[in-house]
């Protein structure tokens, strides 16, 4: 019931929204449509792609017409959606999230004069490409920081769908918590949302009330921080977005996207006319992933070990999956000094050794 | 596995905690679909009511303020719907929706400058002796008024409903509204008075997430509670007790199968996770299979001269 009823609901908003939003356009212009799954105000995910999308409007000025729709739920309503952008007259569609990934290949084939941009997904068409950010890279810096800073020698990390990009952060975090302190242990919950304040808040006190004093959240809200408050003696870090507003405590750092320089880019290639179908997956170095400012609650020596990380992932000197590594089952995976390709990176369905517990199928 | 880590007692109060919003909103909504009207605008009422409450504690610094401008704001949206349905005659179902996607967008203009602020923290109660009862002090008797406030109000809803004068009219006004209407009771205002009760209890449900349950303001961070609290009510065949149970019973599960996943419990996530939906409707069903039915007029539109 509820979840017919809510995207029925999203479906009727999402077209008026659409109605009012797009009358009255010049010709001339380009115009780029966003497909967001969260309210833009949530703090997180989907307020740094409206940020990205700001930064073009900024750029470009009169050129381009912008467009959004957010609360947009992943499935056959994305599909609507995305449509409608197309029927509107979009030139170029960025659709940021993974769950949009067969609406937009859906969308593309009966358009195939207009440009889609698929954020985290793998599949490409002539007209569809897709990037992504390696947060995995942000994820050994967090997991640095979380290993030297927990005193339970418990991590708690509210993952949302076990889709790659999220066990990749998994392992990145534990990979590096481990490294640091061998004693870490991660407590994982599965909250099966990308944005609910409630039960974001809930997963992070279960946690916590479970002997977890750092958590670590792939949700987009800052639900998980407002928990942290609350217990004290606690820390976090920033998701997606800095969330500045909860530093120095709990928050001590953050990953933050940074679109804004690949919008701008792809805007720019459709007006060019030199727009191809591209995979882009960027990481520190290039500036996509950025570390928010590590608070003065972590030690300077950690803050140090954390910074000369950061360093040497963004100047490629180091890959955050270099072996020796297991899988979880004892199996190996990577050999001494091996680092792991793209591929097996992309499609990451397995925890390494030392994680508990199974990953939902 | 380790399920040592787990704490009976904390469990047990954060259940009362995470039922809270939805029993709010679903006692307020079975008062409504008692007295013959459907809305299905409890989500926008309750987001409408989680940001009035949130507003107004940040400007004012007491929570307490911030829950009656909540049931206010809740209670005024409403009114909204009582206008279309009662007086404009308009489709009850497509009003409820059309107020769920109002409320949503009005609280979002509402809070954009109160986004990333911390809101003055509703105190637990203490009480002398019952707070400090080893286990029972934990889980029962060391929450904040809000909790006790919902538990009140469910009981007073049914003791209305079943023994005074005015809910008997409710009812009769839910049953048949043409018998009602001729044996000259106001149903037009009886329903309106309703549908404001409704909204009230939906905004405090809402304000509760957005003061206690979270405590901050984001965007649609009701996320689809007012529509746990509907279905609740049907399951609940109607009947105060069953809310309360099927909201306890809600939270509950959705608690401990959080603590469940972070002990390591080997059964399939997907499970875990479908399993406050399932086991809740599951249980309720088998309840209400003492022929309880609907109320007579739920939904149907009353015009005087019909």
């Amino acid at each position: 019931m509820k979840f017919t009823k809510r995207a029925m609901l999203k479906g009727a908003a999402t077209a008026l929204a659409l109605g009012f939003a797009t009358t009255a356009m010049a010709q001339d212009k380009t115009k780029v449509g966003f497909v967001y799954v969260g309210p833009v105000g949530d703090g997180g995910w989907t307020y740094e792609h409206d940020q990205g999308r700001k930064a073009v409007e900024a750029h470009f000025g009169d050129k381009v017409e912008t467009t959004y729709v957010e609360n947009v739920p992943e499935g056959a309503d994305a599909e609507r959606v995305i449509t409608q952008m197309a029927l509107q007259g979009a030139d170029l569609i960025f659709t940021t999230s993974f769950g949009y990934m067969d609406p937009t290949i859906n969308v593309a084939k009966k358009f195939p004069d207009v440009k889609f941009e698929h954020a985290t997904g793998y599949k490409t068409a002539q007209n569809v490409s897709v990037y992504s950010a390696r947060f995995y890279e942000g994820r050994a810096i967090q997991g640095t920081i979380a290993g030297h800073m927990t005193e339970s020698n418990i991590i708690g990390y509210i993952a949302s769908f076990p889709i790659p990009e999220v066990i990749r952060g998994i392992n990145s975090a534990y990979i590096h918590a481990k490294k640091v302190n061998p004693d870490v242990q991660f407590k994982i919950v599965w909250a099966y949302t990308w944005f609910d304040p409630a039960k974001e808040a809930d997963a992070a006190k279960v946690l916590i009330e479970q002997g977890a004093d750092v958590i670590l959240q792939h949700t987009d809200s800052t639900a998980p921080q407002a928990a942290a408050v609350g217990a004290g003696n606690v820390y976090t870090f920033g998701q997606a977005s800095d969330m500045a507003e909860f530093a120095p405590m709990p928050r001590i750092s953050s990953i933050i996207d940074n679109w804004a320089p690949y919008y701008i880019a792809r805007t720019q290639a459709v007006m060019d006319g030199t727009w191809k179908s591209t995979s882009t997956w960027d990481g520190i170095g290039p500036g996509m992933v950025g570390i928010g400012e590590i608070s003065d609650v972590v030690p300077a020596e950690v803050k140090a070990d954390a910074l000369a990380l950061k360093d040497a992932i963004a100047n490629g000197d180091y890959h955050p999956f270099t072996g020796p590594l297991k899988k979880q089952d004892g199996s190996d995976w990577l050999a001494d000094g091996q680092t792991a390709d793209d591929g097996t990176l992309a499609g990451m369905n397995f925890y390494v050794e030392g994680i508990e517990g199974e990953i939902p199928q | 596995m380790d399920f040592s880590s787990i704490s009976p007692a904390l469990l047990l109060a954060s259940l009362m905690v995470a039922a809270t919003p939805i029993l709010l909103a679903g006692i307020g909504e079975l008062v409504v679909e008692r007295a013959g009207v459907l809305n299905l605008g409890v989500e926008g009422m309750m987001i409408t009511g989680a940001i009035c409450g949130f507003a107004i504690t940040i400007n004012t610094g007491s929570p307490t303020l911030g829950f009656v401008a909540a049931a206010a704001g809740g209670a005024l949206l409403s009114l909204l719907f009582a206008l279309l349905t009662q007086f404009a005659l308009a489709n009850q179902v497509a009003s409820g929706l059309a107020l769920t996607l109002f409320g949503l967008g009005l609280s979002s203009l509402l809070g954009q400058d109160y986004v990333g602020l911390k809101p003055a923290q509703t105190p637990d109660l203490h009480i002398p002796l019952l707070s400090d009862l080893p286990f029972l002090g934990t889980v029962l008797f060391s929450h904040d008024f809000m909790v006790y406030f919902g538990l009140a109000l469910v009981a007073a809803v049914w003791a209305v409903l079943k023994y005074s004068r005015a809910g008997l009219i409710l009812r009769a006004v839910g049953e048949n509204h043409d018998a009602a209407h001729a044996l000259g009771y106001k149903v037009v205002r009886i329903r309106v008075l309703a549908i404001m009760f409704g909204g009230a209890c939906a905004g405090l449900g809402g304000a509760y997430i957005s003061l206690i349950r979270v405590p901050q303001w984001t965007e649609g961070m009701t996320a689809g509670a007012g529509w746990i609290a509907l279905a609740l009510v049907v399951f609940a065949s109607w009947k105060p007790w069953r809310v309360l149970l099927g909201a306890y019973l809600f939270g509950g599960v959705t608690v401990l199968q959080l603590n469940l996943q972070a002990a390591g419990l080997a059964i399939p996530v997907e499970y875990l996770s479908m399993s406050p939906y399932l086991i809740t409707i599951l249980v309720l069903v088998i309840m209400s299979a003492d022929r309880s039915r609907a109320p007579g007029s739920l939904g149907r539109i009353f015009h005087a001269s019909g």
